[in-house]
C-alpha cells in the first residue's frame, strides 16, 4: 500500500468516524433559520453524545442481553456501511465486487437489531413502533434495491467504489435522465430511511404518530448515545452517496475530493433541512404511498436502462 | 435537441405518475395541466428538417390553448362551483393504482420497440410514452369516483392519443388536429355541464350515486 492510498484511507475512516454527528447540527440549524430562529449550536449532537456517556442507564426488568445488541449492531452496521462508500477518493477502504448487497445488508442487519432491543423491552408501544418500521421498510428496501441496481447498470460496475467512481461520467453523459429519476429515488429513501420528516418526525414525542423513536425510548446513557450516534453515521452514509452521485465522481487527488463530499454533504443536509421545513409530515396511511412511489421511480429508470 | 425531448417524454410519464397518487383535485388539474403544455413542446422539438412552420406551429400553439389553458380553467371552475376538492375513495386505492400504472409503463417501455410501425419512428421513447399515457387514462377513468377525476383521466388518455398523432403528424392535413382538439373541448364542456347538473342532483359528485337514477 502506497503513502498516498494509506493517507486516503485514514483520511475516509477518520471523516466517518466524527463528522457524522455535524450532520443533524446543520439540519437543525436550516430548519431554525428558516423559521426565524437562532437554533442549537451546530455542535449540539456532540454535546449531547458527551453528556449522554458520563450518564447511568435505566433498564426494563423484562429485558435481556438482546436489548444492548441493539444499539451497537445499529451503530457498528452504520459505520461498517460507511467503509464501502467511496469517501474523499474513487476506492473505498473496502471494495469487492457485489459489496451493493453489503450495504443494504447492514443496513438492515442494523434495523433488525434495533426492532430486536425494541421488542426485548417488553413494551407494547416499542411493539407498535418495530411493526411499524419493519412495515415501512419492507417497502422501502426493494426501492433502494432497485436503486443500486440502475446505479450498477448504468456504470457496469458491481462494487460501489467503481459504481461511484470513475465510470460515473460517462454514464451521466450518457443516461442523465435515468440517473436523474434515480437519485431523486434515493433522496426520498435517504429521508425514509433516516426517519425524517415525511415519513417520520425525530423531533415529535407525540406517540401515535412516532416510528422510530418510539424503538429507542426505553435506551438510556451510553446506548442512547450509540443510538444517536448510530443515526447521525446512517444519514452520512447516505448523504455521501447521493453527494458522490451528484457530483458525478469527482476528486482525482485528495484533497478536492475531500472538499467535494464536505460540500455534497453540507448541501445533502440543507435540502433535508428545507424539506423538513417545507413540508408537514404525511399521515401513516400515505407514507407507503410515498415509498412506492421510489420505488416505481427508480424502477422506471431501471427499464429507461435496459431497454 | 434529442435529450431535450427525451427530458420531455419522461416529465410527460412522471406527471402519470402523480396523477394517478394524488388525491387533491387541484394538484392533479394543475399536472394535467403541465402535461398538455408540454405536450405542446413537442411537435416544436420533433419536427422534421423541411418543416412546415405554419402547420407545426399550429399544432403546437393549438395543444397548448386547449390542454394547458382551456380546459384547465373549465375544470377548476367545475371544482369551485361542485366545491370538491379531494378523490376520497377511489374503487382502486393509490397504492395500487401506482404499482399497475408503473407496471403498465414498464411493458410499455420494454415492448414499444418491437410493435411495428409503418412510419418512421421520430423518437424512441414517443410510443413508449403514449402508451403509458393511454393506460394511465384508461386507469383514472375506470378506478376513480369523482366525475372531475374522470374528466381527468379522460384528458390524459386523450394526452397519450395526441402523442402517438404526433408520429403522423407529417400526413395528416391540420385541420384534423385542430378539428380533435375542439371535439375534445366540447367534450370536456358538456362533462362540466354534466358534473354540475350530478351535483344539483345528488349534492355529491359520486358516479356511484347514477346508478339510483329511475324514470
Amino acid at each position: 500500500m502506497t503513502a498516498h492510498a494509506a493517507l486516503r484511507a485514514l483520511l475516509q475512516v477518520a471523516l466517518l468516524v466524527v463528522l457524522p454527528p455535524l450532520l443533524p447540527g446543520i439540519v437543525a440549524r436550516v430548519k431554525a433559520r428558516v423559521a426565524g430562529r437562532q437554533g442549537p449550536p451546530l455542535l449540539q449532537l456532540y454535546f449531547d453524545l458527551a453528556r449522554l456517556v458520563r450518564k447511568g442507564e435505566v433498564k426494563s426488568r423484562t429485558a435481556g442481553p438482546v436489548f444492548h445488541l441493539g444499539p451497537v449492531v445499529g451503530a457498528a452496521g452504520a459505520l461498517a456501511a460507511g467503509l464501502l462508500v467511496p469517501g474523499p477518493g474513487a476506492p473505498a477502504l473496502l471494495s469487492f465486487p457485489g459489496d451493493l448487497f453489503l450495504l443494504t445488508g447492514l443496513l438492515a442487519a442494523g434495523r433488525f437489531a434495533t426492532v430486536l432491543a425494541a421488542l426485548d423491552t417488553g413494551s407494547a408501544f416499542e411493539g407498535m413502533g418495530a411493526a411499524r418500521e419493519v412495515t415501512f421498510a419492507s417497502l422501502a428496501e426493494p426501492a433502494l434495491f432497485v436503486c443500486l441496481l440502475v446505479l450498477s447498470r448504468a456504470t457496469g460496475e458491481l462494487s460501489l467504489s467503481g459504481v461511484l467512481g470513475p465510470a460515473l461520467p460517462a454514464a451521466w453523459a450518457q443516461w442523465a435522465p435515468a440517473l436523474l429519476l434515480c437519485a431523486v429515488a434515493l433522496f426520498v429513501l435517504a429521508l425514509a430511511e433516516n426517519a425524517r420528516i415525511p415519513v417520520d418526525d425525530p423531533t415529535t414525542h407525540l406517540e401515535l404518530t412516532m416510528i422510530h423513536e418510539v424503538m429507542v425510548l426505553d435506551h438510556s446513557g451510553p446506548d442512547f448515545a450509540l443510538v444517536l450516534y448510530g443515526a447521525a453515521v446512517k444519514l452520512y452514509v447516505f448523504g455521501a452517496l447521493l453527494a458522490r452521485l451528484a457530483l458525478g465522481g469527482t476528486g482525482r487527488g485528495i484533497l478536492p475530493g475531500a472538499v467535494g463530499l464536505l460540500a455534497g454533504l453540507a448541501l445533502f443536509a440543507g435540502a433535508v433541512g428545507l424539506v423538513e421545513s417545507s413540508m408537514a409530515r404525511l399521515r401513516l396511511v400515505r407514507v407507503p404511498q410515498l415509498l412506492v412511489g421510489a420505488g416505481v421511480l427508480s424502477l422506471f429508470a431501471f427499464v429507461l436502462l435496459v431497454r | 435537441m434529442a435529450t431535450f425531448a427525451q427530458t420531455v417524454f419522461i416529465l410527460v410519464v412522471m406527471i402519470d405518475f402523480f396523477v394517478l397518487a394524488s388525491s387533491r383535485l387541484k394538484a392533479a388539474i394543475a399536472a394535467v395541466a403541465a402535461q398538455g403544455a408540454l405536450l405542446a413542446l413537442l411537435p416544436l422539438l420533433l419536427a422534421p428538417q423541411e418543416l412546415h412552420v405554419l402547420h407545426v406551429l399550429a399544432l403546437s400553439l393549438g395543444a397548448l390553448l386547449v390542454k394547458g389553458i382551456g380546459i384547465p380553467f373549465l375544470l377548476r371552475w367545475a371544482m369551485r362551483e361542485a366545491s370538491v376538492s379531494r378523490e376520497v375513495e377511489p374503487v382502486v386505492g393509490y397504492v395500487p393504482s401506482l404499482a399497475l400504472g408503473g407496471l403498465g409503463v414498464m411493458l410499455a417501455f420494454a415492448f414499444s420497440a418491437t410493435l411495428p410501425i409503418p412510419t418512421p419512428e421520430k423518437h424512441p421513447y414517443l410510443v413508449a410514452t403514449s402508451l403509458s399515457t393511454v393506460w394511465t387514462g384508461l386507469l383514472l377513468v375506470v378506478s376513480r369516483q369523482k366525475a372531475v377525476s374522470q374528466v381527468l383521466g379522460f384528458l390524459v388518455l386523450e394526452n397519450g392519443v395526441f402523442v402517438f398523432g404526433l408520429l403522423l403528424s407529417d400526413f395528416m392535413p391540420w385541420m384534423v388536429e385542430a378539428g380533435v382538439l375542439l371535439d375534445l373541448f366540447a367534450a370536456v364542456f358538456v362533462m362540466g355541464i354534466v358534473i354540475f347538473h350530478i351535483h344539483r342532483t345528488f349534492s355529491s359528485l359520486d358516479t356511484g350515486k347514477l346508478s339510483a337514477l329511475r324514470d
